[in-house]
């Protein structure tokens, strides 16, 4: 194995981590909620694909554009009836109520699908691969990639274009007077945890179809969703996907050495960052 | 005859504290007023009341007779009434053309667009790009007079907008009043600065200790009647 091999493939890695982790800084982005119910999130939604994948028989992309609106639903909905009682002056309510929520969906997934790791099957996809050189690039992975930049470049066109990224903008600064704008800041973070949401529906695709998952799954994606933000700096979704990189990066470099090492040289990356840059890599200008 | 905006009886707490005991107040369409007073009279509370920011009780505050006291802002907002807030809170992470077209989310027609808050104040035109906290405090000013008439209000809430500037910029900025009246609106004018209030005001409302204590025309008004209202005692002006 070279070592350019290991590099390619911690990237494609990376693109992973930085889908598991935008919905995550776009939701503390704009109301400043830690949402450790995350990774659950995003098991929940493979489970979703899974349901529709193994008994309708869909292909899991098409599973995927029936289970984004669905999450989208649920997203706000939670949104507007729990998340939105708990954000105020204290940070600690919405820490409690997410990690409740956090053991409420793996011991509902429990209960549904057992303790059994399952894969979501991606047919003749799943080997498919393209000869680069001295690399082999998978093509799940390579999608998984370009899906991240795809996701990050269609955020910041919503969140830099458009009407309602304003609101998003305008709401994170300051919410009472946004209020006095004619903007509902409970909407439109309602709307933010509907879209990461969607975003979440995507990492589950990939993270379904890549390896096997189990309802226990969540609190490591949300580790690594964590680790890629705070790497690449809090605000800039392309800090985050660098971030991702980074510990996809780390973590394959890692397992070249040592197989037991893969978690472990990710973390202790982040360590590094973290010593080095406090703030991330990337941190926005302002505030 | 029904007012546009109407205030009656309203009162307002920041937790045991009254910061408003039955305040009156009424807003004709098309009028300009001016609300004095000293710090701590109950002037922004006020304000903060009728924009929703404080919830109220609904029948205390009517706008063309409908109660709107229990409504959050945006719903109030959606009504006509707009708000220049106390200390301007600009967004700082948007620029001056972001902030001005936040102010047109609640999308009310009219005749305040992009364009003619550009021809009100041409600053602001060349600044667009900046971010709104880059500018000077004059100009910031602008922009937030300039945001809260993107929502195209029947009722323009300003609040202390002279506060913390030069009075030659406070000038300027009291100069586009004129035009902003021309569009039709109605303006409030929250100020403790009473000069420039009693030039622009056809009635002026003064408060003290959470109540109105005084009201009526300027020309109606003595000066010792204004100071008795706004001191509470008579002041001796020195010969």
């Amino acid at each position: 194995m070279s070592l350019i091999d290991t590099i390619v493939q911690g990237v494609l890695l990376g693109g992973l981590y930085a889908l598991f982790a935008a919905g995550l800084s776009l939701v503390f982005g704009i109301m400043r909620l830690v949402n450790l119910a995350h990774g659950d999130l995003i098991v929940l939604a493979a489970f979703l694909l899974l349901v529709l994948v193994s008994t309708l028989g869909l292909n899991p992309f098409l599973a995927a554009l029936l289970v984004a609106p669905v999450m989208f639903a649920l997203g706000y909905a939670l949104q507007e009836v729990l998340f939105n009682r708990t954000l105020g002056k204290d940070v600690l309510p919405p820490l409690l109520v997410t990690f409740g929520l956090s053991i409420v969906i793996q011991n509902g997934l429990l209960e549904g699908f057992s303790a059994d790791s399952r894969r979501i099957s991606t047919g003749a996809l799943e080997t498919a691969s393209m000869a680069a050189g001295p690399v082999t690039i998978g093509l799940m992975p390579l999608l998984a990639l370009l899906s991240a930049v795809a996701v990050i470049v269609g955020l910041n066109l919503l969140i830099y274009r458009t009407a309602l990224g304003r609101a998003f903008r305008a709401t994170s600064d300051d919410a009472v007077t946004a209020g006095l704008m004619g903007i509902h800041p409970r909407k439109i973070f309602a709307m933010a945890t509907g879209l990461a949401m969607v975003v979440v529906t995507i990492a589950a695709l990939y993270l379904g179809t890549r390896a096997n998952f189990d309802p226990t799954a969540g609190p490591a994606r949300l580790i690594y969703a964590f680790e890629a933000v705070i790497i690449g700096g809090l605000g800039s979704l392309w800090g985050t996907l660098a971030g991702g990189i980074i510990l996809g990066v780390a973590q394959t470099l890692g397992a070249a050495i040592n197989p037991e090492w893969q978690i472990l040289s990710g973390h202790l990356a982040f360590l590094a960052v973290l010593l080095v840059k406090p703030r991330g890599l990337f941190p926005r200008a302002v505030d | 005859m029904t007012a546009l905006l109407e205030t009656r009886g309203l009162t307002a707490f920041y937790g045991d504290f009254q910061a408003l005991f039955g305040v009156d107040i009424r807003v004709e369409a098309s009028e300009t007023i001016a609300i004095i007073g000293a710090n701590g009279a109950g002037k922004t509370t006020l304000m903060r009341a009728i924009s929703g920011v404080l919830k109220s009780a609904a029948d205390t505050i009517t706008c063309r007779g409908e109660a709107i006291g229990a409504l959050t802002a945006p719903d109030i907002l959606s009504r006509g009434v707009a708000m220049v807030p106390e200390g301007r809170r600009l967004f700082p992470s948007l620029t001056v053309e972001e902030n001005l077209l936040v102010g047109a989310y609640g999308k009310r027609r009219g005749v305040w667009t992009l364009d003619s808050v550009y021809t009100l104040f041409p600053i602001l035109k060349e600044r667009r790009n900046n971010p709104a906290t880059a500018l000077s405090g004059g100009q910031q000013q602008m922009v937030a007079i300039g945001r809260a008439l993107m929502a195209n209000p029947d009722v323009l809430l300003c609040d202390e907008i002279s506060l913390g500037l030069a009075p030659v910029v406070v000038r300027d900025i009291y100069a586009a009043f004129p035009r902003i009246r021309a569009s039709g609106a109605s303006i409030v004018i929250v100020e403790q600065d009473i000069g420039q209030a009693l030039k622009v005001a056809s009635r002026v409302y003064c408060m003290m200790e959470g109540r109105i204590t005084l009201s009526g025309r300027p020309d109606e008004l003595s000066r010792e009647n204004i100071h008795t209202a706004y001191f509470g005692a008579v002041r001796h002006e020195p010969h």
